[in-house]
């Protein structure tokens, strides 16, 4: 029973990764982009959802109308002002951008917050669970972010696939130049797709802080590795694999728990390793290659 | 006034002159063929008519605007389609999917996924199939597809024929024909002569970047054009040879004579 459990929680924590990954692959897959920054941007979204609570008594949830579309914004100003100049010189350019912008955000937010965790309270739902079979017991909150995760996948799924702006993004990442030739300036493609990738980042950040209770300006460290194995796991530029890698991520992680308590990271890390090495395309095959 | 004219250009690749002088009007209607070997700069010519290569030197004007600042996506909202060299199709985006992305300059007119498919009828069965699963013959079908469904004025074609069977170029080639009316102009890349004097209106023959005869179906007998096309400059026979620009002597030719040979 303490494996089931393990098991049922390890799927449930694989929602945040996913969540976490989600904006990750969306970067990478259309704009070909590495965001080093992806964790701090996450970061930044939880920072918005404290200081709306703290200092303006807005729930979580009202917050997430001001930090995802607030980091939209960012995302396409980010992609239009650097991003954008960076690709013009290289590859390695972009990466470097976003190395930069990893660096500066937890700087400034020690600077405005110090390095004090900021409390993300969510009342009675982090305690609140519901029991599935005796000794199994899950939590509303990882049930509400799996939910989530399953649905914003759904939706960016849907949103490439049927949309105008979504078509664009697919065929950009086949084959920017042709599609200017079609009429369709891509740098606005990109920026929207970067936009995408950032107001995504922002709400996993909230619900990455929510879970652990609060958010410190480093956390992005550790959410980006997490955002990068579930993307690698999943298999790079495969929406639904974010979701496959994330779960796998999560149950290693959990059931290396039921071991020792020391032991998730590692395992992860390991479960990761062993992904890049014996299957680096990743578990799930890109179908609509995003 | 002519639909598009470009007048001397001169396009490079770094030091590499690609395109030398070049100066060409294209007319509403009409069908006007570039011929010439591998590396005659035909393709870059195209890509600077279409905007997607920068000109070294000289101008472009469409309707009589000029266009030389515009930029390749600016262009084909102004209704220059280019059908790229290689088909370029979005690989991982279906048939019609491709279509719907050719209309991303958002101009109105008789191109739609129906008519493009009724223009084009091996494209009925495909158009739900990834475009990576198609023959090279079903591959330029869509785009040419792609490129109509931009409404474009000026449609420019860069080997429409090259490694497909004879048979799909005759339907291409049909094709064609049947989405020539209304005006729209096309400059046409094309390696296979016999075609090419079947259906242009004019013939422009460019070597090493230069064009170095001009003239319609009628007026240049085949040896002329073989001739030119090896590079043997034989005296031009009929009208209208050498007339574009002649390698750069007339640079004044409307357009301000800038000195862009230096």
């Amino acid at each position: 029973m303490v494996v089931v459990n393990a098991l049922v929680q390890g799927i449930l924590l694989g929602g945040v990764f996913a969540m976490a990954a989600l904006g990750l692959s969306i970067a990478f897959g259309i704009l070909r982009v590495v965001n080093l920054a992806h964790g701090e941007i996450m970061t930044v979204g939880a920072y918005i959802a404290a200081i709306a609570l703290s200092r303006f008594g807005v729930s979580v949830w009202v917050s997430l109308l001001v930090a995802v579309p607030l980091l939209g914004l960012a995302g396409y100003w980010v992609q239009r002002a650097m991003l954008q100049r960076a690709l013009r010189i290289g590859e390695l350019a972009p990466l470097l951008v976003t190395f930069g912008i990893a660096i500066i955000i937890p700087n400034v937010l020690i600077e405005l917050f110090t390095t004090n965790k900021q409390a993300i309270p969510t009342g009675g739902l982090a305690v609140s669970s519901i029991s599935l079979v005796e000794g199994v017991n899950v939590g509303v909150l990882p049930l509400i972010t799996m939910a989530v995760a399953v649905a914003l996948i759904a939706a960016t799924q849907l949103y490439l696939s049927k949309t105008r702006n979504g078509r664009y993004m697919r065929a950009a990442a086949d084959d920017w130049e042709t599609l200017r030739l079609m009429g369709v300036d891509h740098r606005r493609v990109y920026a929207l797709a970067m936009a995408m990738a950032f107001g995504i980042a922002a709400l996993a950040g909230v619900f990455f802080g929510m879970r652990q209770g609060g958010v410190t300006p480093y956390d992005g460290q550790l959410a980006v590795l997490f955002a990068f194995e579930a993307v690698i796991i999943g298999g790079l530029g495969s929406l639904w694999g974010t979701l496959a890698g994330g779960i796998v991520l999560g149950v290693s992680q959990t059931l290396a728990g039921v071991v020792s308590p020391e032991l998730p990271l590692l395992v992860g890390n390991l479960v990761f390793l062993a992904v890049l090495m014996f299957r680096p395309t990743g578990i799930v095959q890109s179908k609509v290659a995003v | 006034m002519a639909l598009l004219a470009a007048d001397g250009i001169d396009a490079r690749y770094g030091d590499v002159r690609a395109v030398t002088g070049v100066s060409l009007s294209l007319a509403e209607g009409e069908l006007l063929a570039l011929v010439g070997a591998n590396g005659a700069g035909k393709s870059t010519l195209l890509r600077v008519l279409a905007g997607a290569h920068r000109p070294f030197a000289g101008t472009v004007a469409f309707r009589g605007e000029d266009v030389t600042g515009l930029r390749d996506f600016e262009r084909a909202r102004r209704g220059i389609a280019l059908v790229p060299e290689g088909r370029r199709l979005f690989a991982s985006l279906t048939v019609r999917e491709n279509l719907l992305v050719g209309a991303g300059s958002r101009r109105t007119g008789r191109w739609n996924v129906g008519s493009v498919t009724e223009a084009l009828p091996m494209l009925a069965p495909l158009l739900d199939r990834n475009a990576s699963q198609l023959s090279g013959g079903q591959q330029q079908a869509v785009a040419i597809g792609r490129a109509l469904m931009s409404n474009p004025e000026v449609l420019l074609l860069d080997e429409v024929s090259l490694g497909l069977a004879p048979i799909v170029i005759d339907e291409l080639y049909a094709s064609l024909a049947a989405v020539r009316d209304g005006g729209l102009g096309v400059v046409l890349v094309e390696q296979d002569l016999d075609r090419t004097l079947a259906v242009a209106d004019r013939i422009v023959c460019m070597l090493e970047g230069e064009p170095v005869l001009e003239g319609t179906p009628a007026s240049l007998s085949r040896e002329a054009i073989t001739d030119a096309y090896f590079g043997h400059v034989a005296a031009p026979a009929g009208g209208g040879a050498g007339g574009p620009g002649t390698a750069g002597d007339d640079a004044g030719a409307g357009n301000g004579g800038a000195a862009w040979w230096s």
